[in-house]
Order: structure tokens, then C-alpha cells, then sequence
């Protein structure tokens, strides 16, 4: 038997994996690094995102890729506004303290997991693919909006480093997190500043919850897993470190694809449990982090 | 232009239970530098934060041309025109010398020509503009501090103790653009624990102990009577030096 197939197959699931991982856990991430506090109502928000791309897809007359498209600017503006009001009613009340913040996230994702419960239901619902084209291999066909997805991810973090690295405004956020103080005494709007990367955040997850439904279908409980993996991913690469979450995203999800193909997704889940454990242990840091803070 | 009239009266300042400033204030105009003396904990760098608001006094008045700038938001203070180097210089160590400049520049919206002139002042910064602020060396750290600050285009400027630690070429440079930037009307407010760092510049020296002002005075008395200085901070003659 060839294994060329297999390998490259697996490599491709665990690209696609990779990229909705890099989106969600960079949303974290990013979060983590600026305000210093873990949102753990993180996987709700890409819930949302999928959610709303099957409101969107059952609301939108018409081709499914009008709908896909609705749901790519609608859902990430709701969610970022309503992770703007949770940061004004709730984070910045209780000052960003660490603990607080996980405790009064958790709170929040009940009530997200709760209110779509009680609107939408209990049911897995299905989103069909705006496109359908197939591209054929020598040895298999693969669905090209899976390619699309990790195309879409490229562009979508390559845009979020030209946010940091080349605007003013991500002047402003890496100001913030390098020292909060010595930032408001040259008058930067930390308040602002925080509220903008919450929403910002949580904007990614939902990015990656309405790219993934077509593959995954949505549910009300759906934020577990992308939540766990991103702390997986987080730790990994390093608290705050965006190169780092990157690396270890793809890391994470190359390995998970590879396990899951050839083995089992359970010893996939196993391994990357096992990388953080080790981590952790070792190199608490994380593999890319620095040892500084 | 009118001179710049800038007054703090009354701060008494908490952490917790303790209390670090008692009924602190001084008053300062444009063109003028106020050296503030005072030992280890004496409560220098909580002034200045309760004036940049980063600590907040639970009483006082500050007074910039006659508006009262207390209780603003702390990100509203340099907005008014105060210029702060904080102790330890607190530089955006990963943003390289051209970004924390233009950290500066934001706060005020001033111009390029406001950039070139603290340039001007500290020509070895312009060499290192895209290099990372936390690889400089202590006293190009210090001028950066100072030209971050000077970027913010002030009509008053605070330094904590700016020359800590620094070779004496380092410190030679610094005053000599504090002398500059008097000269052009800002109000300077120098805070140092040695008095032979700031008797060369200041016009007037104010002890300051347990969270208070103990004294002030005009520096030709300090000069013509050293033994204030004994008094009040316990110096050495090395200070006539
Ligand atoms: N963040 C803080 N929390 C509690 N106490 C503080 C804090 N900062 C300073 N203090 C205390 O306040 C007093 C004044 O400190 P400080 O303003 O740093 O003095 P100075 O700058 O003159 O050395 C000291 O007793 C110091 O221990
Ligand atoms: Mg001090």
C-alpha cells in the first residue's frame, strides 16, 4: 500500500484544522496578552459565529454563498459588539482582575450557552458550503472550500499583523500591554483600547466558528472543544505570543491530523494533552514564549 | 504666549492604610526648574504619579492655567501639556526608539518639528531609531525617556530622578537639554536624591520628607548656606563640588 495518499490527506485536514485553530486561539491569545486575563467564555463566541452563519444561511434567499458571505460580516460584528458591552459591563467593573475575570467569563458563557438553547434550540443544525468544487488529486478528491478555509485564515492573520505591527492603533495595543501606566501617562485610551481587543478577540473566534460550519455542524455546545484547544495551543506557544500561537497551532493541528488518520482521534487528543502537560512541566513559558514577566 | 502658571495643593495620597503624601503641593511657572530633594520613600515618585493621576490623590487641586486638571482621568493629564519620565525610565522596551517617540507624539498630536527638536537635543537617538528600545544603553535609554516625554510637546515636564545611575556624559547631556528646554518657557519639575545632580540647574530646591514638603528654597540661599543642606537632607560637602 502507498502511503503518499494518506500523508498528504492527513497533512490537508490538519492544515484546515490548523487554520480555524490559528484564528480562534490567536483571538485568545491576543486577549491574554494585552489585558492579562483569560476569557473563558471564548468558545462561546466562536459558537456564536456558527450559529449565526446558519441563521444567516436559513434567513438569506438565494445561492448559499450569499448567505456564507452575509454571515462573515454580520456574525463577527455582533459578536464584537457584544463582547464590547460584556467588557463594559462586566471586565472593566471588576478592574481586569485575573481571577475575577475567570470566574465572571464562566458566568457569561452559561448565559451564551443558555440564551441559544432557549432561541434556537437543542438541535445540530447544518450549513451547506457556498461552493461545492471539488479538486481532484491522482489519488482523492478534496473539497476546495476546506482549502478555501485555510486560505481564508492566512489572509485573516496576516491582516492582523499588519494591525499590530503596521498601524497606529496596534501602536496603541502594544504600548497597552508592554505597561498600562506609562501608557495613560502619554494619554493613550487604555479603556478604549482594552474594549477594542476584547471585541477584536472574540471577532476572530467568531471568523473561525462561521468558517467551520459547513464542515462542523452548529450546536449550542460546539464551544468546548475550540476552547480547549486554544488554551492547549496558548500554552504552548506561549501566553501573549503571537508567532508562537501560530507555530504551535499549526503544530497542533498538522499532529491531530496526522493521529487522527492514521490512528485515532483520541490519541490525537491524548498527545496534544500530553504536549501541554510536558510543556507546562519543562517549559512553562511555552516553546515560543519568552521567559520574561 | 503667557507664562505657564502650574500649581498642586493638598494631595494627600493613600496606599491602603498608609498614608505617602501629606498636604503636598508646590507651585511652578514656566521657565523655572523646581528640584525636589528627598531621601528613599520620602514619596518623590508618588507625587508625581498622583500629578500624572496614575495614583489618585484622595484631596488636592491641580491647577494648570487656571484650569483645575484633578480627578480627570489619568490619560487626560498629558493631554493638558505634562511631559513625565518616569523613575526607571519605563520605556516600551520592545517597540523600537522611532515607536516610542511616536508614542510621545500622539499624546499631543504635535508635530514632525517637535520630533526633530528633542532629536536635536540627544543626535545619538537618531542613529537608533529602529532599534529596540530595551537594547540601549542606560543613558540613551535616559534621553529617549526624556525625548519621549519632550515629544508630548509640554508646557510642563516632571522627571523622576532621570539621571539615576547614568556615566557622567550621560548626565552632562541631560541637563544641558533640561537648561534648553527652560529656556524655550517649559516648566520643570526635577526630582533627585543628590543634591550636587541638581544644584548646577535648579532655580529653587524643595525637601521633601515623609510625604511632605519640610522646605523650599530660592538656590542662591542653598548655595550661600550648604548647611541647609545638611539639615534637610543630610548631604555631604561633596554638594559644593
Ligand atoms: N504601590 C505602592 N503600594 C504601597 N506602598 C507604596 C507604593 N509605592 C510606594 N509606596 C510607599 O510609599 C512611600 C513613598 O514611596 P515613593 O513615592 O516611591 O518614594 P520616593 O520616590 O521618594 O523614593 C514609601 O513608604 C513606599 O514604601
Ligand atoms: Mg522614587
Amino acid at each position: 500500500m502507498d502511503i503518499a495518499p494518506y500523508l498528504l490527506l492527513a497533512t490537508l485536514e490538519g492544515l484546515v484544522q490548523a487554520s480555524v485553530l490559528t484564528l480562534t486561539a490567536l483571538g485568545l491569545s491576543v486577549v491574554f496578552g494585552t489585558m492579562r486575563v483569560v476569557n473563558v467564555a471564548h468558545g462561546e463566541f466562536f459558537m456564536l459565529g456558527a450559529v449565526g452563519a446558519w441563521v444567516c444561511a436559513m434567513l438569506m434567499p438565494g445561492p448559499p454563498w450569499l448567505g456564507f458571505v452575509t454571515a462573515l460580516i454580520v456574525a463577527p460584528a455582533i459578536v464584537g459588539l457584544l463582547a464590547a458591552a460584556a467588557d463594559w459591563a462586566i471586565l472593566k467593573r471588576i478592574d481586569y482582575d485575573p481571577e475575577a475575570t475567570i470566574i465572571s467569563t464562566i458566568g457569561l458563557m452559561y448565559i451564551i450557552q443558555q440564551v441559544v438553547l432557549m432561541t434556537f434550540g437543542p438541535n445540530a443544525q447544518a450549513v451547506d458550503a457556498p461552493f461545492y468544487y471539488t479538486i481532484r488529486f491522482p489519488w482523492f478528491g478534496y473539497s476546495s472550500y476546506k482549502l478555501f478555509i485555510v486560505v481564508a485564515a492566512i489572509v485573516l492573520v496576516f491582516a492582523l499583523w499588519r494591525l499590530m505591527k503596521g498601524s497606529r492603533v496596534g501602536l496603541l495595543m502594544r504600548a497597552t500591554q508592554y505597561d498600562k501606566d506609562t501608557a495613560q501617562n502619554f494619554g493613550i485610551p487604555v479603556d478604549r483600547v482594552y474594549s477594542g481587543v476584547f471585541a477584536v478577540g472574540a471577532m476572530m473566534a467568531a471568523i473561525a466558528g462561521v468558517l467551520v460550519v459547513p464542515n462542523q455542524q452548529a450546536h449550542y455546545l460546539m464551544g468546548h472543544d475550540p476552547l480547549l484547544l486554544s488554551f492547549v495551543v496558548v500554552i504552548v506557544g506561549g501566553l501573549g505570543s503571537i508567532p508562537g500561537t501560530i507555530a504551535a497551532a499549526v503544530l497542533i493541528g498538522l499532529s491531530d491530523g496526522l493521529l487522527s488518520v492514521f490512528f485515532t482521534p483520541t490519541l490525537a487528543k491524548i498527545a496534544s494533552t500530553l504536549l501541554v502537560a510536558l510543556v507546562l512541566v519543562f517549559k512553562p513559558e511555552g516553546l515560543f514564549g519568552k521567559a520574561t514577566r | 504666549m503667557s507664562v505657564t502658571q502650574f500649581k498642586v495643593e493638598g494631595f494627600n495620597t493613600f496606599y491602603g492604610r498608609s498614608q505617602a503624601l501629606r498636604d503636598f503641593g508646590f507651585e511652578l511657572k514656566g521657565g523655572e526648574v523646581l528640584c525636589l530633594l528627598g531621601r528613599n520613600g520620602a514619596g518623590k515618585t508618588t507625587a508625581l504619579q498622583s500629578v500624572m493621576g496614575t495614583v489618585k490623590p484622595a484631596s488636592g487641586q491641580l491647577m494648570l492655567n487656571g484650569e483645575n486638571l484633578f480627578g480627570l482621568p489619568a490619560k487626560e493629564i498629558p493631554r493638558r501639556g505634562i511631559g513625565y519620565v518616569p523613575q526607571g525610565r519605563r520605556l516600551f522596551a520592545e517597540l523600537t526608539v522611532a515607536e516610542n517617540l511616536e508614542i510621545g507624539l500622539q499624546t499631543r498630536k504635535a508635530g514632525r518639528e517637535v520630533l526633530d527638536y528633542a532629536l536635536d537635543l540627544f543626535p545619538v537617538l537618531k542613529e537608533r531609531m529602529d532599534q529596540r528600545s530595551g537594547t540601549l544603553s542606560g543613558g540613551e535609554q535616559s534621553m529617549l525617556s526624556m525625548a519621549r516625554a519632550m515629544c508630548v510637546d509640554p508646557l510642563v515636564m516632571m522627571l523622576d530622578e532621570p539621571t539615576e545611575g547614568l556615566m557622567p556624559s550621560a548626565i552632562a547631556s541631560i541637563r544641558e537639554a533640561l537648561v534648553k528646554l527652560r529656556a524655550s518657557g517649559v516648566a520643570i519639575l526635577l526630582v533627585e536624591q543628590r543634591v550636587d545632580a541638581v544644584l548646577p540647574i535648579a532655580d529653587r530646591v524643595a525637601f521633601m520628607d515623609h510625604g511632605r514638603i519640610k522646605a523650599e528654597f530660592g538656590i542662591d540661599e542653598v548655595r550661600n548656606d550648604l548647611s541647609l543642606l545638611h539639615q534637610y537632607v543630610g548631604v555631604s560637602d561633596k554638594a559644593k563640588a
